[in-house]
Formats: structure tokens, sequence, C-alpha cells
């Protein structure tokens, strides 16, 4: 835990901040913090929470629900693929590994070296839970103070956008190649261009595996 | 609250489900015990980079140049994050100046009319 809690101060900031921002839409709605820190114990995702605020009315369809959330967070079927290896020497605590695996979090495991001398399950399952309480806290803080004070939240949500533009930029830094980050950016950006802010996220996802795909056959090639 | 306290139970669950679900796709076709195909090894380890710049995007996916304020904020906001970032490698403070320099922009400078 001690060992893990320093890497996790980026998504400490940006999740209090965000988290704080759900939880002040949730109060909106009629949920208390209560229900706010439910919610993110058991949902835990920050779109796709985002998105549920407007699911609390009646006669939603669950279909609709389903539907929703799963577009909403399709991206993270490419994190899965990822950490295929990692979580599968975890045991019974990939389960958790899996439940956990949001966007910040995975940024997360993939910038971070398991330190030397530390059990690299622990490690992995305390950055987890960890990212998962400063949610919680985050979400609880929000429907709270939001409902006792007033105040012009408009723009807080940035904080996402920060904390990937920080991620990104550690990976360049970091990075020997950057021509998956180049793939990632332009596949996104031309398809957001094509198919609109709505449906724009498979399409990217298709054109980035496929060109990632072939950017290694070219090399293979090169290479002999 | 707009709907029962078993309904909204009922929604969080769903929605639960659903996210955990998405997760575990990957999971279910590779489990434990099943060698994972090299290319699946191969995009696992350039997944990671193209992911984050296409989250990069998808946060500013609703970002309008062509309508007032022209992204403006955002451009401003990122710029001073990938600066003071690449300046002081201080997540925190990366972090934090953008959002609330962010914040102040929309709210004064560019505030909706």
């Amino acid at each position: 835990m001690k060992e893990a809690f320093p890497y996790t101060i980026p998504v400490l900031t940006g999740y209090l901040f965000i988290g704080f921002a759900f939880g002040v839409m949730f109060q909106e709605k009629g949920y208390n913090f209560i229900w706010a820190g439910f919610m993110s114990l058991l949902d835990y995702a920050g779109s796709g929470q985002y998105l549920a605020v407007n699911f609390f009315v009646p006669g939603i369809s669950l279909l609709h629900i389903v539907f929703l959330e799963f577009m909403v967070n399709i991206r993270h079927i490419f994190y899965g693929l990822s950490m295929l290896e990692r979580f599968q020497k975890m045991g019974g605590k990939r389960w958790y590994m899996i439940f956990s695996l949001t966007d910040e979090t995975y940024s997360l495991l993939c910038l971070t070296k398991v330190p030397q001398g530390v059990d690299e399950t622990k490690f992995l399952l305390c950055l987890a839970a960890l990212d998962q309480s400063y949610w919680i806290l985050g979400s609880v803080l929000g429907a709270a103070v939001g409902s006792a004070v007033p105040f012009d939240a408009t723009g807080i949500d940035f904080a996402m956008t920060a904390l990937f533009v920080v991620i990104f930029v550690e990976q360049w830094l970091t990075s020997g190649s950057h021509i998956p980050a180049y793939i990632g950016l332009g596949c996104t950006l031309l398809c957001l261009l094509l198919f609109g802010s709505g449906n724009f996220i498979l399409p990217s996802m298709i054109c980035i595996m496929t060109l990632l795909l072939a950017y290694r056959k070219g090399e293979k090639k090169y290479a002999h | 609250m707009p709907i029962s306290v078993w309904e909204s139970i009922v929604v969080i669950l769903v929605v639960g489900i659903t996210i955990f679900f998405t997760r575990l796709i990957p999971f279910l076709f590779f489990p434990p015990g099943k060698e994972i195909p090299p290319t699946v090894q191969y995009l696992g380890r350039v997944l990671p980079p193209a992911v984050i710049g296409m989250l990069v995007v998808y946060c500013l996916k609703a970002v309008s140049i062509v309508q007032f304020p022209f992204g403006v904020p955002e451009l401003v906001s990122v710029l001073a994050v990938v600066v003071l970032h690449v300046w002081k490698r201080n997540n925190l403070l990366s972090i934090g100046v953008g959002t609330v320099l962010y914040m102040a922009l929309v709210q004064t400078v560019f505030a909706a009319a």
C-alpha cells in the first residue's frame, strides 16, 4: 500500500475532481451522498456513470441502459487485451482487477513498473483499490458538498482530459517509438470527423487495430 | 428521487453488470491456460500509447472549432498542461493548473452568452 500510493497521486487528483463532478450531478437528480457512494462502489466508470445519471427516470428500458453503457465503455475491451498476461498471473484477485479496469487505472497499469522487492499481485491490487477509493470519496464529497454549497463547477470535468494529456506526454517522453501514439491520435481524429461525436469510437478502434497490425507486418518485412 | 428505491437499485445493478461484462470480454476469449497468440501479445504491447491518444481525442470530442468559443479554452488549457508537464514532470501540478485554468476560462472570458 505504502509503495503503491505515490503512483496513484495523479489519479487521486483526477478522480477527486471528476468523482466530485459526478456527485454534484447525481445529487441534482435527487440522490444523496449515500447513493453516490453506493453507485461508485458497484458501477465504477467515469463516463459510464456520467451517462447513467440520465437513467433514473420513470419508464426507462433496461435494454436501452445495457446498450448505451456497452457502447460508451466499448473501448475497455482494448484494455483487457493488453492486461491478459498480467492479470492471469493474479489468480482470484484478477476478478477485481477486471472489474476496476477504468481508463485511469488502465493508464496507471501501463505506466507503472513494479518496484523491486515488491509483490506484483499485491502492488497492482493496491493501485486499483486505491483508485476506486478516491473515486468513491470524490463522488460522496461531490454529492454532499454540492447539496450544501451550490457553486459553479462548469469545466471541472476537464480534470479527466488533463489526466490523459499528462499520461500521453509521459508516454511520449519515455517511449522509443511514437508510431502507435500517432496512429491513436490520427485514427480517432479522422473517425471523429467522418462519423461525428456520437459514433466514432468503434470505427476508431477498428482503424487503430488495422494500422497497428499493418505496421507490424511492415516492420517485419524491413527487418529481414 | 424520480423513481423508487428498488427501481434505482435495479438501474445501478444493470449498469454495473454491463460495465463488468464489457471489461470481461477479452478474458472470456483468452482464459488462463489458453495460450495468447503472438498477434494479440503484440497488440497488448502497442495498444497503450494508441489508446491514450484515442482517449485524449475522446475527451475533446464535443469541442467545435466553427462555433464560439472555437475550442480556444480547450486548446489553451491542453497546451498549458503539455508545457507544464514537459517542464516540471509533476502530475499534480499539470492536472491542477490545467483544470483551474480551464474552469476560469469557460466561466469568465469564454462564458456562454
